[in-house]
C-alpha cells in the first residue's frame, strides 16, 4: 500500500512516509499574528493543499517552509531534520511562484537552466535536463525566447519546469493558476495533476478556490485565521466536515441547529435519529443534494420527513437548486433538473448524512 | 484633437528656444573652429589650421589624455560608492529608506560653488584635514598633494557627481521585483551568485546611465579644476576657458570643444546602444 493510498483510506502513516512536518509554526508580522500554532505532516508523493480565504495564512505558511519568511515559534522538518534554520537556497524545495517571477533578462532556456547552473552542473547534463524539462512541460520549440514574448500559461508552464528540473523533494505552488482565464486555468489543472503523477514529487499547493483544491488534492488543509481548521481527503472533507466553517467553505450546505435528546435530534418541525454524540444543542450539516422529494413514496424509519413550500426554483441545467421554507428556515436542495414546483411538498433525509459539527 | 493653429502656436517657443540657445551657438562653435586669429582679430576663412595646432602641441593632448583619466577616475570611484549606497538603500534600509534617500539628495540643493570652496578649506595647508593629521601627529608638516593636485580634482568631482550615479541606480534596483530574488534564492542562489546573476544584470540600465553622466559632467568641468586643481590637474575645459578669455583664440578653443563634444556624443550613443540591449533582454 502506497503512502498516499494509506493516507485516503485513513490509515496510520509511517514516519518514514512523512517528508515535511510543521510543529506548532507560529508567524507574526509586528502585532499581527498571522499562523497560530500550525502542525500538519506533509506525506512523500501526495499532492497536498492549503487552502483558505486571503488572510487565512495559507501563503504565509508556504513561504516559511521555502525560506522567505522566519518562524516566529514552532519547527519545520523535512526527512526529520530541522528545515527553518537552513537558508532558503540550501532547502530541497522550489516554488512556483503566483506571477512566476521568470527572470526578464535570461531566455527560456537559461531560466530553467538557472538552478542546475548555480550549483555548478555539467554543462552536458544542463543541456540535457533542461531539455528534457522543457518537453515536459511542451515548451522545447520557446527555448530561446525571452519570458517577456510568452502568454501566461507559456509563463506558468517554464515556471513550472524551472522548479521541477531541479527534481526537489517538494514542490510549493503558490496560486500558481490563480492569474490565468477560467478555461486555460481548467486545462492547466488537469495537466497539473498529470505532471504530479508522472513526476511523483511532491506537491503543496496553495490556492483560495475550493473547487481547484477539490480537483487537485489528495489531502486538503483548510486554514482560517491562521489555524489549521480541518485536513483531510477532498471525499473526506466534504462528506464530514469538522465545523460549520468548513461545510459552507466547501461546497454548500443547509446548516441545522438542533437541540439533541437520546439518540433523537429536533429542528422545529425537523426531527431524525438516530443522531450522535451528547445531548444539548448541536449544529448539523445537511448538504442539499442528499434532501429529496419525498412526495408520495415510502420512508425509511431513520429519515427525516418535513413540509415544505418551495420559495425559488433555479435551473442549472442537468441540476437545480431548490430554495424551501420550512417554518422559517430556508433551505437548499439540489436534484436533478424536473418538473416546476409550486406549493407544498414533502422532503426526506438519511440521518446518517446529517453531520453534527463541532462548535 | 488640436487645431493646426494651436499646435503650431504650442510649438513656436520651445523651437525657437532650442533654436536659438542650443543650435545656433552650436552652429557658431562650429564655425569658429574653422576660422583663425590674426593680429589680434577673428578672420573668417576657412581652414583645418585649428585642428592641426591640437594634433601638433602635445600640450592639448596630454591635457586631454589627463581629462580623460580624470573622467574615468571620477566615474570608477562614483560607481564604487553610489553602487553600494543605492543597493544598501533599496535592499537593506527598511523604514529608514526615504530619510536616507533625502540625505544623498539634500546636497544637489547646496551650489557647486559652495561645495568646491568647502573642499578648499579642507584640503588646504592651513585646512582642517591638515590640522587633523597634525594634531594626531600621522604628518609633521601640512601635506601638500592635498591640494591642487588631480587627487583634489577627482575628490571634488566623485563627492559632486555620485548623487548623479547614485539616482539612476537606485531607480533600476526599486525596478527590479522582489520575488526575482525569491526566485533566485530558491533555486539554490546563494546571495553572491543571486546578486551576480540577477542583481547585476537587471540594474545594468542604471548603472550605465550613472556611468555615463558622471564621465560626461566630469569631462566638461572646469570650475573644480578651478578651485583645487592647480597646474598639475588642470583639465581641458580650463584650456577652452582661457583661450575664450584671457588668450582670445576663439577660433582653437571652438576647435577643442567641437572635439570635446564628438567625444561626447560618441559615447553618448555607444552608452545608449548597451543600455538598449540590456534593455530589450
Amino acid at each position: 500500500m502506497t503512502a498516499r493510498a494509506a493516507q485516503s483510506a485513513g490509515g496510520a502513516v509511517r514516519p518514514d512516509d512523512i517528508l515535511l512536518e510543521t510543529r506548532s509554526v507560529a508567524k507574526s508580522f509586528g502585532a499581527r499574528q498571522v499562523l497560530k500554532g500550525i502542525s500538519l505532516q506533509v506525506v512523500r508523493g501526495e499532492f497536498l493543499t492549503l487552502l483558505g480565504e486571503s488572510g487565512s495564512g495559507k501563503t504565509t505558511l508556504l513561504r516559511l517552509i521555502a525560506g522567505f519568511e522566519q518562524l516566529t515559534a514552532g519547527e519545520i522538518r523535512m526527512n526529520g531534520e530541522r528545515l527553518d534554520v537552513v537558508p532558503p537556497y540550501h532547502r530541497r524545495v522550489n516554488t512556483v511562484f503566483q506571477h512566476y517571477a521568470l527572470f526578464p533578462h535570461l531566455s527560456v532556456h537559461d531560466n530553467v537552466a538557472y538552478g542546475l547552473r548555480v550549483k555548478g552542473a555539467p554543462a552536458t547534463e544542463i543541456a540535457e535536463r533542461v531539455e528534457q524539462a522543457l518537453a515536459m512541460v511542451k515548451m522545447e520549440e520557446y527555448a530561446s525566447a525571452r519570458p517577456s514574448q510568452l502568454s501566461g500559461g507559456q509563463q506558468q508552464r517554464v515556471a513550472l519546469a524551472r522548479a521541477l528540473v531541479n527534481r526537489p523533494e517538494l514542490l510549493l505552488l503558490d496560486e500558481p493558476l490563480s492569474a490565468l482565464d477560467a478555461n486555460l486555468r481548467k486545462q492547466m489543472q488537469s495537466e497539473l495533476k498529470a505532471l504530479q503523477r508522472e513526476v511523483g514529487i511532491t506537491f503543496l499547493f496553495v490556492t483560495h478556490d475550493q473547487e481547484e483544491a477539490m480537483a487537485l488534492s489528495d489531502r486538503i488543509a483548510l486554514l482560517r485565521d491562521g489555524a489549521l481548521e480541518q485536513i483531510a481527503s477532498p471525499r473526506e472533507i466534504y462528506a464530514r466536515p469538522a465545523t460549520a466553517y468548513t461545510a459552507q467553505f466547501i461546497g454548500q450546505t443547509n446548516l441545522l441547529r438542533c437541540q439533541v435528546q437520546g439518540q433523537s435530534a429536533i429542528c422545529g418541525p425537523i426531527r431524525f435519529s438516530p443522531a450522535t454524540g451528547p445531548d444539548g444543542a448541536a449544529t448539523f450539516s445537511v448538504r442539499p443534494e442528499v434532501i429529496r422529494c419525498a412526495t408520495g413514496r415510502v420512508t425509511a424509519a431513520n429519515e427525516a420527513i418535513f413540509r415544505a413550500s418551495i420559495r425559488q426554483q433555479i435551473y442549472a441545467g442537468a441540476t437545480e437548486l431548490l430554495e424551501v421554507d420550512c417554518a422559517g428556515q430556508l433551505l437548499r436542495i439540489r436534484r436533478a433538473a424536473g418538473e416546476p414546483l409550486t406549493g407544498e411538498h414533502e422532503f426526506a433525509f438519511s440521518a446518517q448524512d446529517a453531520i453534527r459539527l463541532r462548535d | 484633437m488640436y487645431s493646426r493653429a494651436y499646435k503650431t502656436i504650442v510649438s513656436v517657443p520651445p523651437l525657437a528656444w532650442v533654436g536659438l540657445f542650443l543650435l545656433l551657438p552650436y552652429v557658431l562653435m562650429f564655425a569658429h573652429s574653422f576660422w583663425t586669429v590674426r593680429e589680434g582679430f577673428i578672420v573668417h576663412e576657412w581652414s583645418f589650421q585649428n585642428y592641426r595646432a591640437l594634433l601638433a602641441n602635445p600640450v592639448y593632448l596630454g591635457v586631454f589624455l589627463r581629462t580623460m583619466r580624470i573622467a574615468a577616475s571620477v566615474t570608477m570611484c562614483a560607481l564604487l560608492l553610489g553602487y553600494p549606497l543605492a543597493y544598501f538603500l533599496s535592499f537593506r534600509a527598511g523604514a529608514r529608506k526615504e530619510l536616507l534617500y533625502q540625505l544623498v539628495i539634500v546636497p544637489l540643493w547646496v551650489s557647486y560653488l559652495v561645495r568646491g570652496y568647502a573642499w578648499k578649506t579642507i584640503l588646504g595647508s592651513e585646512g582642517v584635514l591638515n590640522g587633523f593629521l597634525q594634531y594626531l601627529h600621522i604628518t609633521r608638516e601640512p601635506v601638500s598633494f592635498l591640494l591642487y593636485s588631480p587627487f583634489a580634482v577627482v575628490l571634488v568631482l566623485t563627492h559632486i557627481y555620485t548623487p548623479f550615479v547614485f539616482l539612476p541606480i537606485y531607480a533600476s534596483l526599486e525596478h527590479i521585483p522582489r520575488p526575482l530574488i525569491e526566485a533566485s534564492q530558491d533555486l539554490g542562489a546563494g546571495p553572491r551568485q543571486t546578486f551576480f546573476r540577477v542583481i547585476l544584470p537587471l540594474s545594468m540600465p542604471g548603472l550605465i546611465a550613472g556611468a555615463t553622466f558622471a564621465f560626461i559632467l566630469s569631462l566638461g568641468d572646469f570650475l573644480a579644476p578651478l578651485l583645487v586643481g592647480g597646474a598639475s590637474g588642470t583639465m581641458i575645459a580650463n584650456i577652452v576657458q582661457s583661450l575664450f578669455g584671457a588668450a582670445y583664440d576663439w577660433p582653437l578653443g571652438a576647435a577643442i570643444s567641437v572635439c570635446i563634444l564628438l567625444c561626447t556624443i560618441g559615447l553618448l550613443f555607444v552608452t545608449e546602444r548597451i543600455e538598449k540591449r540590456w534593455v530589450t533582454q
